[in-house]
């Protein structure tokens, strides 16, 4: 049933989703199809897709470690973002800049820099009692401006014309496309792994359990004896690493420069790509893949019919309602109460 | 002193959207519930209020169809958490993102020029005055207004019974439901009130603070307004000073541009999600004051048992 869910929710969206194209005078069915299938139509939009659901898995399966101890990280994109700029920077200024190190230089910076953002809230709800919600968020927006900063000024590409981007990083520093043509690259294996990690850790490993116990019943794992600064120290690290590191693979990927603007919200909608996937690994792989397909629907109707593409963001978030919305059909029983009629009744009742 | 009248008057009007934003969400806390979607609220009120202005109706109706625009947003969150039960951080999640999303789709069509602002209102004699009629008699009326709602939601909350019954639900539905108090129906009604709030505070921010139009231009406002309400660890008073201390805050950084600070902007931006962070800090440290005024029920979806 918990299956169900997911895919009740994806059909009432597409409903809703025609509902909307038609009052905006859009032929539904055709604009369905420029949205979800012809992305799609070809090797290169089967590469976009995987490649933008690659970071969206990704970050979903760490953020999930925590979500499921009920510890809430929602500055993923913050900490994607100083993963970015970590690697970037190894990139950009090891002295050896042909040097094979420097991928998994790269890696271990992107996976650092998004832990040690994410440090911070983790360290002051441990030890300060901070809510972490607000804490990740602020730091989301102190890291997009440190971005801001630093491709507007020091790292400016002097050879840049004056845009606000970096030097392009050296070719060592980027990951090889499967094929010159598409731009889809290995990186994606450190999803899959990640993927495989994260199914370890949540169904077969003690602490993983401990964790989901302290979601589902906290004061069940103190009596247990169960700390609850590990389980927001480790939700908090694992959504950092993992978004550190998708923040490597995208400056190392489609990326190769720095610029303002280097996600379409990718932290964001790991959120729901989380919840989506029942904070389950393999679940949040066929999110991931829906969420990515949003993103690309968003992007081709904006080219072919000209709509814009907040539609992405408008239909995350009728997919979060609706998901949310079904669980309470699977999770309760409906039951029509009449008004008790006499008090007989009301006993029987 | 002109300096320092710009400072004041200017730290007031930039608190104005914070103080809306941030009662709302009291009263909707106050109640036992916790809607996280206070940004989403504030575009979906920014972006029809200004959209209003531009389609030629008045200011008193743009401001009116952004608090509407508010309310209808928070009325998602509330079939999804009063009357679906679910997650309540996760509805309030899915609200900030829908809402951003709608606005950018309304405001596609708006254009990039600015509007005309609202006026500011002019007191008989009290405007005139020297000095005491620039700050304080010369601001636009939903100055006044959000002063007033602060007024009014002081003495809603803690001097009347429809107040104490709010409270009560947020402290313990279980018990306000078994006296006979309509508990989701109460919940429903504060949930709204705080999505208009929000969108009034958004509206605020498209016709008066910044009367233009971009995706977006909250900035994180409707977060720091709920961060707000921590900070005040749930009491009106204590909102309105966290919101002049934020306003105070911005407006520095604004000067500071302005003067041409040898410190790189981007740092002067941070400031006040740097200040939100540390004063979350220095507030949350005292668990025992945090759990003087807190709603005990807050977040916990409340099923009446039949």
């Amino acid at each position: 049933m918990r299956v169900a869910a997911p895919v009740v929710a994806s059909l009432l969206t597409l409903i809703v989703g025609s509902i909307f194209f038609a009052s905006l005078g859009h032929d539904p069915l055709p604009t369905l199809y420029a949205f979800f299938i012809e992305p799609l139509n070809s090797l290169n939009g089967l590469s976009e897709w995987l490649l933008k659901a690659s970071p969206l898995i990704l970050i979903a399966c760490g953020l999930a470690v925590g979500f499921r101890a009920n510890v809430w990280n929602i500055g993923a994109e913050g900490q994607f973002t100083m993963g970015a700029i970590a690697a970037s920077g190894v990139g950009l200024f090891w002295p050896n800049p042909d040097s094979v190190l420097l991928l998994p230089l790269m890696f271990i910076a992107g996976m650092g820099a998004g832990m040690a953002w994410a440090a911070i809230p983790a360290f002051l709800r441990a030890r300060m009692n901070t809510n972490e919600i607000l804490v990740t968020l602020m730091m989301t927006y102190i890291a997009t401006l440190f971005l801001s900063y630093l491709v507007h000024g020091p790292w400016r590409d002097p050879a840049g014309f004056n845009y606000p981007q970096t030097a392009l990083l050296p070719t060592a520093a980027l990951f090889a496309s499967f094929d010159p043509a598409y731009r889809l690259n290995p990186s994606i294996f450190i999803t899959v792994v990640a993927v495989l990690l994260m199914w370890l850790f949540t169904d077969r490993s003690f602490l993983g359990y401990k964790m989901s116990v302290s979601g589902a019943a906290p004061l069940a794992a103190r009596y247990a004896g169960f700390r609850e600064s590990a389980a927001v120290w480790i939700g908090l690290l694992a959504g950092g690493a993992a978004a550190g590191i998708a923040g490597m693979a995208e400056a190392a990927g489609p990326l190769g420069q720095l610029s303002p603007q280097i996600s379409p919200g990718y932290g964001f909608a790991a959120i729901i790509v989380a919840f989506i996937g029942r904070l389950n690994a393999f679940g949040i792989v066929l999110g991931g893949l829906l969420m990515s397909l949003l993103f690309l629907g968003g992007e081709g109707v904006q080219m072919t019919l000209g709509l814009p593409s907040a539609l992405t963001r408008i239909f995350q978030g009728i997919l979060l309602f609706f998901l949310l919305a079904a669980d309470f059909f699977i999770f309760y029983r409906i039951r029509l109460i009449r008004p008790a009629r006499d008090t007989h009744a009301l006993e029987t009742a | 002193m002109d300096l320092f009248i710009a400072i004041f008057t200017g730290t007031i009007i930039a608190a104005t959207p914070l103080i809306f934003a941030a009662l709302g969400e009291l009263v909707v806390e106050k109640s036992g519930v916790l809607n996280l979607g206070i940004e989403g609220m504030m575009l979906m009120g920014a972006a029809l209020a200004f959209w209003a202005v531009t389609a030629g109706y008045s200011m008193p109706a743009a401001i009116l169809a952004g608090a509407l625009a508010g309310a209808a947003a928070s009325l998602l969150f509330g079939v999804l958490a009063l009357t679906f039960l679910t997650n309540q951080y996760a509805a309030g999640l899915a609200l900030a993102i829908f809402g951003s999303g709608v606005s950018a789709f309304l405001g596609r069509g708006f254009g990039s020029e600015p509007i005309e602002a609202l006026h500011g209102v002019d007191f008989p004699v009290l405007s005139g005055l020297p000095l005491i009629g620039p700050l304080l008699f010369r601001f636009d009326p939903m100055v006044y207004l959000a002063l007033a709602m602060f007024v009014a939601i002081s003495w809603f909350l803690y001097r009347t019974k429809a107040g104490l019954v709010l409270r009560t639900i947020g402290e313990s539905p279980q018990t306000s439901h078994a006296i006979g108090y309509p508990v989701i129906r109460i919940r429903y009604m504060a949930v709204l009130f705080g999505g208009a709030m929000a969108g009034l505070a958004g509206a605020y921010l498209s016709v008066a603070y910044t009367p233009l139009w971009v995706e977006n231009m909250t900035a994180g406002k409707g977060w720091i307004a709920l961060a707000l309400v921590v900070f005040a660890t749930w009491r009106p008073l204590r909102i309105l000073l966290g919101a002049w201390l934020f306003g105070g805050m911005t407006i520095l950084q604004l000067q500071g541009q302005a003067l041409g600070l040898e410190v790189p902007s981007e740092l002067l931006s941070a400031l006040p999600y740097l200040a939100t962070i540390i004063v979350l800090v220095l507030i949350s440290r005292n668990r025992q004051m945090l759990a003087l005024h807190f709603p005990a029920s807050l977040a916990k979806p409340f099923r009446p048992a039949s």
